[in-house]
């Protein structure tokens, strides 16, 4: 006997927000209706989602579920379903509306969970249903306005890889996941004008007030979560965020600068660039027949580069690393992101199968399908934000990974040069300009390249990197490269 | 030992070998590289019996500086994704000389599958990371031997995403990223040969 939902009930209503399904494809909202206080879903809907086949027993009073031959028979007059012959517990049993069948929304974590190849979660709170491996850490995020400082919490349960990043007026803070769990996003106050979470599915997006000055980031990781923890201060009187120790005067003195360039824009000056030694600590990059490990070669030339630089160029030189000392790939292009360098320069030692390859090859980013997108599109999701004056102005948004997409063309000039200089001086490889994937170099926020400035796995190559002779004539080269970009960028107009 | 005993225990592993041969014919696949026989053809072949695909399988050219695409016999899975199985299994196993492996030795396929959108993930065992001896160019030979070897024999897959341990992974050893699927790219593929 089917227990028919009829009367003033039959509609049913709609809940106060949509249920939304994240899997591996993304996320999307299924259809839910409130019936008597509960909350039901389409049969058919589930079966549609889960690949599951329906089939109505009249005479039994029941329903009989069917996945990969795992079955579960719900009764319509019982708040129960049986799984492989177990029973359990339903807030209500199988309701009727018009044509359809309607089944209580625990019927998916109580009946279709256990038969179900992949994992499947009902997180009731935030209204999500998570089919499948993948990752959506619950994240609470608060605010203290009490202050200077103004300070906020995003903490991310269980702990996952998070990277942050400040760029004038804003702090971004991304995390490696699919989808984030957020209950609820508080307003702007104090030195925070606004928290957004929605516009990309795994960055928190914090618009800081024009009153603010520059924030201080940090995170800690436990065994249970990863917090984030950024402090916003008052900005000083005009403290214009002076780079630390300033190495010679940079050539012509900036003058008191309106905001940063943010990502897309250009600047039109060399001041500051990071040097990146590839590799170190407990990553040791290639190793050479010799012995010769990869993170001493690039630490070697980076320190050589970095004195060239600073002292003939005036061109002020971060290093993501100072001595042998792990470094993730993230945290290399945080360092370049939050100084504002201008140019980036990775520097690597490589590896062949055959031990006869040698030579220098330049690599610069090469954009995949996403890339290209975000390149595009980006005009489309721009942020409207606080700018000095009580203005706003549009700031186009690119995914954090993906900052490196509005640079590409500069990246490839200086790439060029680099190639051309390298080759007048050292041999060059077989492909000695290449466009790949390079993750380094995907998330620089400015012209990026990599240079791998030998064949470690080349007996000979690995002989002649210690000595004094070729490590001048790489960096002599590479520095060549930076001059001749450094005058192109300042003859270039400003966007 | 006695000559009986000696003509005891040959006649035992006769009978072994004899089952494994029946065994590897029926089966899908080789049970256990134990079992093959040592004259076995080039590990890619199948066994005699097998039925077989003739697929593109992509290794380091004899100068290490490209890829080559090499035409192999690999066991016939039922469907794509057996298929793809198979196929990986085969790219995974050690290069036909001349040409140069790309993939750690080591390495296994933990899984693989494929969606409806066509994008296929190939999950490898950690050794593709921990193993493999670094360098930029290296590591675009590796990842692109495996992209290339599904892309190029399996028409329904269009994006190839590397796992490693079934998590999705930064790079396999610092410089290319991982983190989005891969398409076909043929840039770095110098020569086509087909074994004997």
């Amino acid at each position: 006997m089917l227990v028919l939902v009829c009367g003033p009930h039959a509609q049913g209503t709609a809940p106060a927000s949509p249920l939304t399904l994240v899997t591996r494809e993304g996320r999307r909202p299924i259809a839910s209706t409130i019936l008597n206080g509960q909350e039901f879903i389409g049969l058919d809907d589930l079966a549609a989602l889960f690949m599951l086949a329906v089939r109505e027993d009249a005479l039994a009073g029941g329903v009989t579920v069917i996945y990969k031959g795992r079955t579960v028979v719900a009764s319509n007059d019982q708040p129960m379903a049986s799984i492989n012959g177990r029973v359990v517990t339903l807030p209500a049993p199988i309701a009727r509306a018009g044509r359809r069948l309607l089944v209580p929304l625990d019927f998916i974590p109580r009946a279709i969970a256990p038969i179900y190849d992949s994992p499947i979660e009902l997180r009731r709170a935030s209204r999500l249903l998570i089919v499948g491996n993948v990752r959506v850490p619950r994240v609470a995020i608060r605010l203290e306005a009490a202050g200077p400082p103004t300070r906020l919490t995003v903490d991310v349960v269980p702990p996952l890889v998070v990277s942050t990043a400040s760029d004038a007026g804003r702090v971004l803070v991304r995390i490696e996941a699919d989808a984030l769990d957020i209950a609820t996003t508080p307003a702007g106050a104090g030195l925070i004008d606004q928290i957004r979470t929605g516009d990309q599915t795994t960055t928190v997006a914090i618009a800081l007030n024009a009153r603010a000055g520059m924030p201080r980031i940090s995170t800690m990781t436990t065994n249970e979560s990863t917090r984030v923890l950024v402090e916003v201060p008052l900005a000083a009187q005009q403290e214009t965020a002076a780079p630390a120790p300033a190495p010679p005067p940079p050539p012509a003195a900036a003058p008191p600068e309106a905001p940063a360039p943010l990502l897309g824009t250009r600047t039109a000056k060399l001041q500051t660039m990071v040097v990146d030694a590839g590799h170190g600590g407990d990553d040791n990059g290639v190793r050479g027949p010799k012995g010769m490990l990869e993170k001493q070669v690039t630490l070697d030339a980076a320190r050589r580069l970095k004195t060239l630089v600073e002292s003939r160029l005036g061109v002020r030189v971060v290093m993501t690393r100072e001595d042998d000392r792990a470094v993730s790939l993230d945290e290399r292009d945080a360092i370049a992101n939050n100084s504002k360098a201008d140019l980036f320069l990775s520097l690597h030692a490589n590896a062949s199968p055959s031990a006869s390859v040698k030579g220098t090859e330049v690599y610069y980013l090469r954009l995949d399908r996403t890339g290209e997108e975000a390149r595009r599109t980006a005009a489309a999701t721009e942020l409207i934000l606080p700018v000095v004056g009580g203005v706003t102005r549009p700031i186009d948004i690119i995914p954090w990974d993906l900052a490196q997409a509005s640079h590409v063309d500069a990246s490839s000039r200086f790439a060029s040069m680099l190639e051309e200089e390298l080759e007048k001086r050292v041999p060059a490889g077989r492909r000695p300009l290449q466009q790949a994937p390079m993750r380094v170099l995907s998330g620089a926020n400015m012209p990026a390249a990599l240079v791998e400035m030998v064949y470690l796995t080349n007996g000979e190559q690995e002989q002649r990197v210690k000595s004094d002779e070729f490590q001048g004539a790489v960096v002599e080269a590479i520095y060549g490269a930076i001059v001749r970009f450094k005058t192109y960028l300042e003859a270039a107009p400003t966007p | 030992m006695s000559r009986t005993r000696w003509l005891q225990v040959g006649g035992i592993v006769l009978v072994f070998a004899v089952a494994a041969w029946i065994a590897s014919s029926v089966l899908e696949r080789v049970v256990s590289p134990a079992a093959v026989p040592s004259t076995a053809p080039a590990p890619a072949a199948p066994a005699v019996g097998v039925p077989h695909i003739i697929a593109t399988l992509y290794y380091g050219t004899a100068d290490g500086q490209a890829l080559a695409a090499v035409k192999r016999e690999v066991p016939l899975g039922e469907g794509p994704r057996e298929q793809g199985r198979q196929i990986l299994e085969s790219e995974l196993e050690d290069a036909p000389a001349p040409y140069l492996s790309l993939i750690p030795r080591g390495t296994t396929l933990r899984a693989f599958y494929i969606t409806d959108r066509g994008d296929a993930f190939v999950d490898l065992s950690a050794e593709v990371s921990t193993m493999h001896p670094g360098g930029s160019t290296n590591e675009l030979l590796t990842v692109y031997a495996i992209v290339n070897a599904v892309t190029a024999n399996l028409t329904s897959v269009e994006r190839v995403q590397i796992l490693i341990d079934g998590r999705q992974a930064d790079t396999l050893a610092g410089h290319v990223d991982l983190r989005r699927p891969f398409e076909r790219d043929t840039v770095l593929v110098r020569e086509t040969k087909s074994t004997e």
